[in-house]
């Protein structure tokens, strides 16, 4: 028998249908796909591990059953939640829908580079919403290039924190800066187990708490556009914070930011810790603190230009740019920091941004009263920024920390701060230019 | 039964491939077998070239432009402004060089020696010794931010343990990576800790492989211990101990993880323990300067190169 092999029609592959198979492979790699959300799509956030998105995250049945659409939140830290925006909306991304933002860190690159929707329309010809409603300094700080492009959720101030029992001999908490660094260095010189203060050290992480010294000794980050820590009030703010950290403070300050300084504090290891009002409940937390019994809550002192902390909005929510979905981020946007909602998270113990929350007394029933009077005292004489108000916050915040960081180390912070005076006004001129967007 | 195998006509040109009688070209059996391999080889193919080669001509690309703010935003290009500003800056570029040269050649200097001197002692059998590679190999399955943290609490110049441990022989509290001097030697020290044990792994496979013979033949002329490690085991050794080098080598130059989850931003308050990898990161991150970013990490890539090619021909050398 004869059999005949012949080539499998199956694999015969002329050129053509070669070249056509791998175009078409490589066209289905690359294919983008539809551009708009399916039905089941749902609706995504990106937030920070905090505990505002915590509590939101409770009432979620309610929206979902609103918009008929499931939402998902994910939360990261706020270096991470940072990263992850750079990275995706680089990329144009639409798998988020609403983003929580630091406005005073990163709205107005995020606003430069078109990431975050214009909520102007929205927030203001909704009458229900009461956009005026929010205190002014949060909602100014909402607005980069004359457009509304984030809403205020969690605002926060310092607060001073001691120890009830250790300052009992001085009458208390201290009301002035003076009275406070005099304690400080003589619980320090008692040597008896714990330190004076405790505060943020890191170059840039302390210059958010750093600025409430900084006002309260008259000075400002920037004066008429220029440079303005070489003034004489920002160098006495330099060297006092850098004394009551070298002097009365626990070794290796400059490598502590919240993380660290909290734990020195909650531990009992230290009489007085400045830092947000928003980590309270951190000393209450009998597993995690040994001070619940004897922690106190106070305004922040007075400094030679009084006592003016900062009033910031530290978190704040947006609706990416690319989204698919962004009628429905903003009803997101819009039940989470409606009247009804921030009331209720504030009667939980988070602070928002409405005023009218603030004027109802039962909604500040959860704080301690001691925490609540210094809360709404610093509130009255906040200032609306905490950092530097420019594009590039974190460079700024580098060379503004500078002088800081020598101080707490104990070197000559004059001849620094005239340098970092210097390299901070070059960096003005570069980031204006930036600016004109 | 016989089976013929019947040759198809030529094709035209004096082509092998058969024709239809159409005049149609189709590929033989084999011909299309080669072809169908690649067509399904390609897209995974494709993928990894991209994968390999979009990032580096994206970036080298980023690098001769002004990008800031977002990689999408309009861009101009610079030509190599960015790379004169990167070599010309004294502050943050060249210093964050040194640590980066500092912190490798340390480190794996460190974990060289120790992991021979380890592999050494493993190298013949002894009662427990699965037990102690076991322990040893613990420290390279925790990720690099688990161990910076567990660091971290261990020697938190206030409520660490190691201060408390040092303070019962007398030795006053250290501040370790709170310290602008301490940081980068206690990082150099974390990662001692944590790839000792792989250099050991890599050395005693090495050792392992050794003929006894030679240093069998100089115990019998009388050299000692020392003197057979040094002149039989040692050159015999070469070759594995350039492989392993090249390998944490490379390694310890990308350190990142590490450095960021001990000391934050910018390697500290003063900039102390920043390497080249997070200075990138910073520019990138922190400062949005996506074309200086770039340029860094195209110096960064070509001195990493740089090394690899070296070690690699002394390695050739070594073997041949």
């Amino acid at each position: 028998m004869t059999q005949a092999i012949r080539p499998r029609r199956a694999l015969e592959l002329s050129r053509r249908s070669f070249g056509v198979l791998a175009a078409a492979s490589v066209l289905a790699a690359c294919s983008r796909g539809p551009q708009t959300a399916s039905p089941n799509a749902p609706l995504r956030v990106l937030a920070i591990n905090h505990v505002w998105t915590q509590a939101i995250s409770r009432y979620l049945p309610e929206l979902e059953e609103r918009i008929g659409r499931r939402v998902t939140m994910r939360m990261l830290t706020a270096d991470q939640l940072t990263s992850s925006f750079n990275v995706k909306l680089n990329a144009s991304a639409t798998d988020i829908d609403v983003m929580t933002i630091r406005p005073l860190q990163d709205q107005m690159m995020f606003a430069r580079n078109g990431w975050i929707a214009d909520l102007t329309d929205r927030v203001e010809d909704d009458a229900d919403y009461r956009w005026t409603d929010f205190q002014d300094a949060p909602r100014e700080r909402s607005i980069t290039a004359g457009a509304a492009v984030s809403v205020p959720v969690v605002t926060e101030r310092p607060a001073l924190y001691y120890r009830k029992d250790l300052l009992e001999d001085f009458g208390g908490a201290p009301a002035t800066l003076d009275d406070m660094l005099d304690i400080a260095l003589e619980l320090q010189r008692r040597s008896e187990g714990f330190y004076g203060f405790v505060g943020r050290g890191q170059r840039s992480g302390a210059v958010t708490q750093w600025s409430s010294f900084l006002y309260s000794f008259g000075g400002d980050f920037t004066v008429d556009g220029r440079s303005g820590i070489g003034s004489p009030e920002a160098v006495a703010a330099y060297r006092y914070y850098g004394r009551l950290l070298h002097d009365a403070g626990p070794p290796g300050a400059t490598n502590m930011s919240l993380e660290q300084a909290m734990p020195i504090f909650a531990q009992g290891k230290a009489a007085m810790y400045v830092d947000a009002d928003a980590i309270y409940s951190n000393f209450l937390d009998n597993s995690i603190s040994t001070v619940t019994d004897t922690v106190g809550f106070a305004p922040f002192p007075a400094g030679q230009a009084g006592s003016v902390p900062h009033n910031i909005p530290s978190w704040s929510l947006a609706v990416n740019e690319f989204s698919l979905l962004r009628d429905d981020s903003w009803e997101f946007v819009r039940w989470a920091s409606s009247p009804e909602m921030v009331a209720r998270l504030q009667s939980e113990g988070i602070p928002g941004a409405r005023q009218s929350v603030w004027d109802d007394p039962a909604t500040l029933a959860s704080f301690p009263a001691d925490l609540a009077e210094a809360m709404r005292v610093n509130a009255a004489n906040g200032v609306g920024h905490d950092r530097p108000e420019v594009m590039q916050v974190g460079r700024a915040r580098d060379i503004v920390g500078r002088p800081l960081v020598s101080g707490i180390v104990g070197e000559d912070v004059a001849s620094v701060a005239a340098d970092a005076d210097a390299e901070f006004n070059d960096f003005l001129v570069r980031d204006n230019r930036q600016q004109e967007f | 039964m016989t089976t013929t195998t019947t040759r198809a006509a030529t094709g035209p040109r004096g082509s092998t491939r058969p024709a239809t009688p159409s005049g149609k070209q189709f590929v033989t059996f084999e011909q299309a077998n080669r072809r169908l391999k690649w067509a399904l080889l390609a897209p995974a193919l494709g993928f990894v070239g991209l994968m390999i080669a979009f990032p580096l001509v994206f970036t080298i690309n980023l690098s001769l432009t002004d990008a800031f703010g977002a990689v999408n935003a309009g861009s101009s290009y610079v030509g190599l402004q960015n790379f004169t500003d990167a070599l010309t800056d004294t502050r943050r570029f060249w210093p964050a060089v040194g640590r980066t040269v500092t912190f490798t050649l340390g480190a794996v200097v460190l974990e060289t020696v120790l992991g021979l001197a380890l592999a050494m002692l493993m190298r013949k059998a002894f009662r427990g010794m699965e037990i102690v590679r076991t322990i040893l190999m613990v420290p390279l399955l925790a990720t690099p931010v688990a161990i910076g943290i567990l660091w971290m609490l261990i020697l938190d110049p206030t409520n660490g343990i190691a201060n408390h441990l040092l303070g019962f022989v007398g030795i006053p509290p250290q501040e370790f990576l709170g310290s602008v001097s301490q940081s980068l030697p206690t990082l150099m020290l974390i990662d001692v800790w944590q790839w000792t044990p792989m250099m050991t792994v890599l050395l005693l496979a090495g050792l392992t492989t050794l003929p006894e013979e030679p240093e069998e033949a100089a115990r019998v002329d009388g050299a000692n211990a020392w003197q057979r490690f040094v002149h039989i085991i040692l050159p015999m050794l070469r070759t594995t101990i350039l492989t392993a080098l090249v390998l944490r080598g490379v390694d310890a130059l990308k350190t990142f993880d590490l450095i960021y989850a001990t000391k934050g931003p910018g390697g500290g308050s003063d900039f102390e323990a920043e390497t080249l990898n997070v200075y990138a990161y910073g520019l990138t991150f922190d400062y949005q300067e996506y074309g200086l970013a770039s340029a860094v990490l195209v110096l960064f890539t070509l001195f990493i190169v740089a090394i690899v090619v070296v070690l690699r021909r002394r390695t050739e050398r070594s073997a041949s």
